[in-house]
Formats: structure tokens, C-alpha cells, sequence
């Protein structure tokens, strides 16, 4: 019976995809998301890691303040972000850069709006440690953890005889974050066949994504992101510096350059760029329209762009088209 | 005339077998993942795709910056030492060629 139904399954996809043309489909093949992110061999995703690790991304325990959580500024509820410009830390101290959003996170070859960790196990320590942004120190955070009576059970179930330490939190919270995964969208419904998924404004936005906006250069592939780093020309809030990626990299390019966010539910993750700077799409859609604000080292890819106001409100309505239906959330029970 | 006995200079201290290297870029990939190659041979890194590349190495064995070129072109770097060397493109850090320099 069960191969019958693949077969079913199948028929129905082909059917599906003899609605669009040859050519179509395959321009399609490269937005459509692979069904997990990928896993590195010594964290591979189960129930109880990714239990283990949305409780501890839940629980505000592990700041020094007792009072953040990571989902306190990845609050699902706004994108996986904040909604802030830029984001707030340990005693509501205003940080430098706009909190990004997790959205198919898992997926990104390099972490951070500068790049500096090589994958989410590293990452998810970071903003903990970190004295502007949760302020609690990792030696302190494996003694608190394992005085909470629960946490020990969920370690030992998630990662069998390699008790409580910095490394199993970093990979319990890594494997929660790879199941943050964007939904089907109309412009997936668009794309697989449905003509009627997307208004005639999102599709000739997407004419122009591809076309004379040249956003597809950097903002490629189903996750809408090149995994690369832009100097595309964005002010500094006070005549401040932010170098960036050259922080990481000292190379004359990577000055003020920052990486490419994906595009999936952009609509649902304001303000925009590393810092915040814009409030809508529409003032996105006009700093690349101008080419970009700050000559200095910007991408030679950036120049004026020459965009209709029709071609504007396009290439807007093509990005409201990418929010997909959205992951439901439900809040775990802390352990006490 | 300078310029001239310098080149020379540099031409009588290659190899006699010293050869051209080329490793395109295209779809943010290299055309390969590895090569191996002579100290006095010349990378030649051509850019096949519609956007900027910046090829660089930062290794000890021997460090460069290539600069941001676009679609069409090529930047060279000739081989000094023996030795390994890891290059990327500091645009797209996904594309990572590694280079083995023997005698």
C-alpha cells in the first residue's frame, strides 16, 4: 500500500509541475527549500535535543540577570527578531547591531552580521557570554543549570553520558534553532504552478528581483542570501564606525561590510539592514534605488538603479510575497 | 630600461617548467577545490560570473589580495614558497580553493 501512495504522491507532483513550463520549472528548482538544514555529524537533530534546546532558548535563567532568554530578542512573535533597530541587552543597554532574525538560520554557512561564528553550536554561546547582551558567564551558567532540578533528566536525554557543559548547551540550543524553518509561501505556491497565488504586482516585482533591480546577485537561492558579505553603502547612525566584516577579515572589501540576510518573511522582520536604518521595505527599495548612501568602500556592485515607482511598489509587493505560513510556537514548561 | 632588467631578473629566477594556473569562478564556486602547483607558477583566477569577485590568502605561507574584479577578467598571483595555501573570496567565503606549492 505504501509505495502506492508515493506513486500517488508522485502523479500529483508531476501534475503540479507540468503546470509550469519546462523553463519555469527549473528556474523554480533553485527557491525551493531543502526539507531540514544541515547537521553536523555530532549534533544530529532528535526530540529530546530539540526539547532540551527551545527549553533552554525559552528560559530567561540563562542570563546573568535572571531576565533574558534568547527568545527575548528572537521573540517568534515579531519574525524571530525584536522590531527594534537595534537590539537591547543586559541592563537595557542599546547594542550597535539589529538582532537577526532566525529564520532557517540553520542554513547559514557563517553566523553573525559580520561572520565571526563558523556555525549556531558556537554561535548560540556567544550573545550569552557576551557582558552587553545576556552577561552571564559559562562556567556559571553549567553550575546554574545543573542545580535546577529537570535540567540534568533533559541533558541526559538529549545527550546521553555528556552531562552539562558549555558544548551540550551550545548543541541543545543549535538543534532547536535548525528546526526554525520558513513556511510554504505564495510565492512558492507561485512558483510550483498556482497562478493565482501572487497578485500581477508580486510578479512583476519578481521580474525586477531577477532583472534591473540586480537584487538577486547577492540575494540568491531559496534562502534569498548569498552567505556573503556587502559593503552596500548603509549611513552609521552619529557619524559612528562600523567596520564590520574587516573585523574578521582584514581585507580592503570587507570594510563595512555586512552579511546578506535571507529574504524569507522580510516582511515580518522591521527595521531593516545591520543597524536598523530603515523603518519599511519601501525605504530598502530606496537606498538601493540610489545606489547605496556611503561611497566609502561601497560594493562594486551597487550603483543607481534607475527604478519606476511602479517598479518600486513591485519589488515590494514580490518581498511581502515571500512571508510563509508561520512555525507554531509552543512555550515549554521551564524546569524548577 | 629599469623596469626591463627587472623583469628579466624575475624570468631568469623561475623554473624553466613554470607554467599558467587557471581556476575560474563561476556560479560563487571554483572551478576546483584543490590544485597542485610549482613555487614560480602563475594562479590566474578568471571571474565568469555577473558580479564581483575579491580572491585573497591569508597564510603564512604566502599572503595576497587580489582585489574586487568583475565578470571577464582575471587576476594573477605568482607562486613564491612551498607550502599550503588556503584562498577564498572575502565577498563569498562559501567558494574556498586550497593550493599545495611544491619545489
Amino acid at each position: 500500500m505504501k509505495p502506492m501512495v508515493t506513486l500517488a504522491a508522485l502523479g500529483a507532483a508531476a501534475i503540479a509541475l507540468a503546470a509550469v513550463s519546462g523553463a519555469d520549472a527549473s528556474r523554480y528548482d533553485q527557491y525551493l527549500r531543502p526539507a531540514k538544514a544541515p547537521e553536523p555529524a555530532d549534533n544530529i537533530g532528535n526530540p529530546a535535543r530539540v526539547e532540551l534546546g527551545k527549553t533552554l532558548f525559552f528560559d530567561p535563567r540563562l542570563s546573568g540577570s535572571n531576565w533574558i532568554s534568547c527568545a527575548t530578542c528572537h521573540n517568534p512573535s515579531r519574525g524571530w527578531s525584536d522590531g527594534l533597530p537595534t537590539g537591547v541587552g543586559h541592563g537595557m543597554q542599546v547594542l550597535k547591531r539589529a538582532t537577526p532574525s532566525l529564520i532557517n538560520c540553520g542554513f547559514n554557512t557563517t553566523l553573525m552580521w559580520d561572520g565571526r561564528a563558523p556555525n549556531l553550536e558556537e554561535q548560540a554561546l556567544g550573545p550569552i557570554a557576551a557582558a552587553a547582551e545576556m552577561n552571564q558567564d559559562l562556567p556559571g551558567l553549567v553550575s546554574k543549570l545543573s542545580a535546577i532540578q529537570g535540567y540534568p533528566k533533559l541533558f541526559n536525554a538529549a545527550y546521553p553520558g555528556e552531562g552539562i557543559s558549555e558544548k551540550t548547551i551550545g548543541k541543545a540550543i543549535a538543534a532547536y534553532e535548525r528546526t526554525i524553518l520558513s513556511g510554504e509561501s505564495p510565492f512558492d505556491r507561485w512558483r510550483k504552478g498556482d497562478a493565482r497565488a501572487v497578485d500581477a504586482a508580486a510578479k512583476r516585482g519578481f521580474e525586477v528581483f531577477e532583472g534591473k533591480g540586480k537584487c538577486v546577485k547577492c540575494h540568491e537561492g531559496f534562502n534569498f542570501t548569498d552567505n556573503g558579505f556587502h559593503n552596500i553603502g548603509v549611513k552609521e547612525p552619529n557619524g559612528e564606525v562600523d567596520v564590520g566584516r574587516f573585523a574578521q577579515r582584514a581585507l580592503r572589501v570587507n570594510y563595512g561590510a555586512f552579511r546578506t540576510p535571507s529574504l524569507r518573511d522580510v516582511a515580518l522582520t522591521a527595521p531593516y539592514m545591520h543597524n536598523g536604518a530603515y523603518a519599511t521595505l519601501e525605504e530598502v527599495v530606496e537606498h538601493y534605488d540610489r545606489g547605496g548612501d556611503v561611497t566609502e568602500h561601497l560594493s562594486p556592485n551597487m550603483s543607481p538603479l534607475g527604478l519606476t515607482a511602479g517598479e518600486k511598489s513591485d519589488l515590494v509587493a514580490f518581498m511581502k510575497s515571500l512571508t510563509g505560513k508561520q512555525l507554531v510556537v509552543t512555550l515549554p514548561h521551564l524546569p524548577n | 630600461m629599469i623596469r626591463l632588467i627587472a623583469a628579466a631578473a624575475v624570468l631568469a629566477a623561475l623554473p624553466a617548467s613554470a607554467t599558467e594556473v587557471e581556476v575560474a569562478q563561476k556560479n560563487k564556486k571554483f572551478s576546483t577545490t584543490a590544485v597542485k602547483a610549482k613555487v614560480g607558477d602563475t594562479l590566474v583566477f578568471r571571474n565568469d560570473d555577473p558580479f564581483f569577485h575579491n580572491i585573497f590568502s591569508l597564510s603564512d605561507t604566502q599572503s595576497f589580495d587580489l582585489g574586487s574584479y568583475p565578470q571577464g577578467e582575471s587576476r594573477k598571483v605568482v607562486l613564491k614558497k612551498e607550502g599550503t595555501l588556503e584562498i577564498e573570496c572575502a565577498i563569498h567565503p562559501d567558494m574556498k580553493l586550497k593550493v599545495q606549492v611544491e619545489k
